[in-house]
């Protein structure tokens, strides 16, 4: 079948069996490798992506469903010159080792700042529960407390720009 | 048109046996490559060198240059690694050494895993934590000689006087000219090797032992295709495989009617132990294999749990004494003893196994993760009755390691797959089958007895422990070990007793389990340390004396020990060791050595709602040069985090004949919210050269744990994982 859609801001449509997993369109169909492969249902949170802004776990989600709804994926969080502040903080605190999981993580992070600017640690233990099996927790845990600070200077810098 | 040189640098005696060679025209104008030779029987060497716990050298294969060093006409520097990027920073370490001792601005090196084409392989694989330590001497030596040969080159094309010559950043400069090393380089037809390149004074670094930026960050930030899931070749098929779930069956009948006729053009393979279904996609495979009726035989034995813990105890199996020293307990004396156990372990990394693979005309391509590229090119080769040299193996960056990418069978079974079909085929494994067929960390057993003198510290200890394979039957080691040593080097890493303790003993208990068993990041380190320094510190409760003096009193007053010493002392100071419990929460102490570097940890532990909580650890690591401090800084979180996983949640399980569980959630691993807010690492240097960093964290973390839970609740833990109830 047909499935329209806006994929990391572009209008999209694909055809496809609807009931193919999207983590499968996505990264076989569509050919973007940033969303990972972990284990097929919804455990790891390697092949975390957004839609219409939300962290969705896509190996379990049904193309068909994305129809209409715009699909955000590791690749389509940065500029075309600068990186997401996720990403920019996951540099800054040079949070990755093997590197697999991490597309999922800053993509949870990512959705998870959109909600609430500014976690506590008891916030980011709830909501973050993806697995990293070279064990980068400690530093991914500076790294959103990081990419909060660079998202309101963001919004300040912005707010001033304003101003003048 | 090649040169040898016998001589090579300053270096000690021992390590002088490499030569280089320089050879033009491997690769398109400009290339220079040094290759190096070393080591008659590096296999012999490495056993030798493994169970003693010394480094292995790097050993290479062949008596060809082999492209190392690759500076293209642009001027920028490409490193081909003999070792994979599997997390551990290696790419990083690598460049940093090259770019210093060449003088090379880092930022214009890139670091790729060698094919087998390229010449460069190493028959250690990647592995042990020897990467660093055992390539810091030959890389420096290598882009020693580099740096001389381009100077040489440079002093012709400028016509001035070598000794004029000075390295700037990839340039050469002279009082007023400069050249780029690409430009020295061009049309250079004959090399003519420099004698000794001497190696640049340890104060003029730029680079080592700074925290350089991981060069691979970029593209682990950005969701780059880096890793072998994401490989692809033109025209591939997609393909899933069937196995048997329960330990020892194969096919006794299978119809695949029903499956051949869902869409994606089913193909299936079929062989005694396992069945493909190939699609156009992955997603139709996995649709396919759904409808797929098979039949396993029944093996003659259908294994639990029970039965595994009887066949693998203390007592049964290969014996094997790996310490003696004094006299034996004798029967009837009083003593103490504990009994400790630890599970089957899985590796879960995250990306899963697989390889793609294109197999026509006799030769074949393999785009894998693998931490043997050697052994899975001869693999390969065997199993398609070709010559090695028709097999490219072409490693990518590894989605985790661990020690899971020393056995990489499925690349032969994407390359059956491909051959029987004709076309490139892409297989990786489900979580499920990944998880029933691990080359898990065997499980152990654990009897320690000890008898306190009138010093009131340990005058008799021993540790028996029961293993399956680690390092026995391991491609990796192919029967050398065995006949060698005649006891598993892998599972008596960390097995032996480092106190000084006057009569003292360590006996290993071998037994080959009816499922694969192999190396786990640290081998039999982390389940051995946890046995014994938990042990050790319920001495010190017996003995009334505080468990840091009571360590520091045991240890010897040579090199090692004081070097065992200053980690333990340094840690009691940053941590403010406390040995008294406070309320729900408590410290724990605990420390081993391993492959030469000592480590101890203090880990503050709660317990909140029956729940064990880590909220901080201490680290201290002697590795000796941290070429990358913040790497190394990074490895040892890395390990405390899955130590803490391995510490109190995760295990396997047998169950009517098979492995379980079969996916993530189930089998319970730590995430973000059991990870302790804060560690802290501080690294020691007590010898000038690097030494293994990646598992060496892994000793202690166990047994700190259990130290504190001692402290707060007044019981002894001893299986592992760790729970309270």
């Amino acid at each position: 079948m047909k499935i329209s859609f806006k994929l990391n801001g572009n209008d999209k449509t694909i055809d496809i069996d609807g009931s193919t997993p999207l983590l499968w369109a996505i990264r076989d169909k569509i050919g973007l490798k940033g969303t990972k492969f972990g284990c097929g249902i919804a455990q790891c949170g390697a092949c975390t992506i957004h839609i219409d802004g939300v962290a969705v776990r896509s190996c379990i989600y049904p193309t068909e469903m994305i129809e209409g709804k715009s699909v955000t994926t590791i690749e389509g969080i940065s500029g075309e010159e600068n990186l997401h502040p996720v990403q920019q903080a996951w540099v800054e605190e040079v949070v990755p080792q093997c590197g697999y999981c991490q597309s999922g993580f800053i993509m949870a992070t990512a959705a998870l700042l959109k909600e609430n600017p500014n976690p506590t640690d008891d916030e980011i233990d709830e909501s973050i529960r993806n697995i990293c099996r070279c064990g980068t927790y400690t530093r991914m845990r500076k790294a959103i407390h990081r990419a909060a600070e660079i998202n309101l200077k963001q919004a300040e810098d912005i707010e001033n720009d304003q101003r003048k | 048109m090649t040169k040898e040189n016998k001589e090579t640098s300053n270096q000690p005696k021992s390590k002088s046996r490499r030569r280089f060679i320089v050879q033009s025209g491997l690769g398109t104008l400009g290339i220079l490559a040094i290759g190096t030779i070393v080591f008659r029987n590096p296999l012999r060497r490495m056993s030798y060198g493994v169970a003693e716990t010394l480094i292995p050298p790097y050993a290479g294969k062949g008596n060809k240059a082999n492209l190392w060093l690759e500076i293209t006409k642009e001027n920028n520097l490409v490193i081909h690694s003999s070792k994979v990027e599997m997390g551990q920073g290696t790419f990083t370490g690598i460049a940093q050494i090259v770019a210093d001792e060449l003088d090379f601005d880092i930022t214009k090196i890139k670091v790729i895993a060698a094919s087998t084409d390229s010449g460069v392989t190493d028959l250690l694989g990647t592995g042990g934590s020897f990467s660093i330590a055992s390539l810091f001497t030959p890389l420096r030596e290598m882009a020693a000689t580099m740096r001389e040969l381009i100077k040489q080159e440079a002093a012709k094309k400028l016509n001035i006087d070598i000794t004029k010559l000075y390295t700037s950043n990839g340039t050469i400069v002279a009082d007023d000219q400069s050249i780029t090393f690409a430009e020295a380089l061009n049309d250079v037809k004959e090399w003519k090797l420099p004698k000794t390149p001497v190696l640049r004074p340890t104060k003029d670094y730029k680079y080592i032992g700074k925290p350089i930026q991981r060069v691979d960050i970029n593209e682990k930030v950005t969701g780059a295709p880096i890793f072998g899931i994401d490989a692809e070749i033109e025209d591939m098929l997609y393909a899933t495989v069937l196995r048997p779930e329960i330990i020892g069956s194969t096919i006794e009948s299978v119809n695949t009617s029903a499956a051949e006729n869902m869409p994606g053009n089913i193909r299936i393979v079929k062989r005694k132990n396992w069945l493909g279904v190939i699609a156009d996609s992955f997603a139709e495979a996995l649709a396919a294999k759904n409808e797929i009726e098979i039949n396993w035989t029944t093996p003659d034995k259908i294994w639990t749990e029970d039965d595994l813990r009887e066949y693998l105890q203390v007592g049964n199996g290969n014996k094997m004494i790996t310490q003696k020293v004094g006299s034996q307990l004798k029967e009837n004396e009083e003593e103490f003893s504990l009994e400790f156990t630890s599970p089957i372990g899985a590796h879960a990394q995250i990306e899963p196994n697989g390889a793609v693979a294109d197999v026509k005309d006799g030769k074949a391509t393999i785009i894998i993760s693998t931490q043997v590229v050697f052994i899975t090119q001869r693999q390969v080769a065997k199993a398609l009755n070709i010559s090695s040299k028709n097999v490219n193996v072409i490693p990518t960056f590894l989605g985790g390691g661990f020690g899971r990418r020393l056995n990489t069978n499925h690349a032969v079974i994407a390359a059956k797959m491909s051959e029987e079909l004709g076309r490139p085929v892409k297989y990786f494994f489900t979580r499920k089958e990944e998880f029933q067929n691990d080359t898990f960390r065997p499980p152990t057993h654990h009897i320690i007895k000890g008898k306190l003198g009138e010093n009131n510290l340990l005058e008799y200890m021993e540790h028996h422990y029961a293993s399956g394979d680690v390092a026995v039957n391991s491609a990796l080691m192919p029967g050398i070990t065995n006949t060698l040593m005649g006891t598993d080097v892998g599972a008596m890493r960390g097995g032996n007793i480092m106190y000084n303790i006057p009569n003292r003993r360590a006996v290993q208990w071998h037994r080959t389990l009816p499922f694969a068993t192999s190396w786990w990041r640290s081998l039999g380190l982390l389940a051995n340390t946890f046995a014994l320094e938990s042990f050790i510190d319920e001495m010190s409760i017996k003995a009334g004396i505080h468990p840091g003096q009571f360590r520091l009193n045991m240890l010897e007053d040579d090199s090692k020990g004081n070097r065992i010493k200053n980690v333990i002392k340094e840690v009691l100071k940053i941590s403010n060791f406390n040995d008294k419990t406070n309320g729900n929460s408590a410290m724990g102490l605990a420390a081993s050595i391993d492959t030469g570097s000592p480590c101890a940890h203090v880990a503050e532990v709660s317990i909140k709602e029956n729940r064990i909580k880590v909220d901080k650890v201490f680290c201290v690591l002697d590795c000796g040069l941290a070429v990358n401090p913040d790497q190394v800084k990074a490895q040892c979180e890395g390990s405390i985090n899955m130590g803490i996983s391995a510490s109190l949640f995760e295990k396997m399980t047998i169950k009517n004949g098979a492995i379980f569980p079969e996916n993530f959630g189930a089998y319970q691993m730590a995430l973000m919210k059991d990870s302790p807010k804060v560690i802290e690492v501080k690294l020691l240097q007590g010898v000038d050269d690097p030494l293994p960093v990646g598992e060496p964290p892994l000793g202690p973390i166990g047994a700190a744990i259990g130290n504190a839970i001692r402290r707060i609740t007044g019981k002894r833990l001893t299986d592992l994982p760790m729970k309270l109830s």
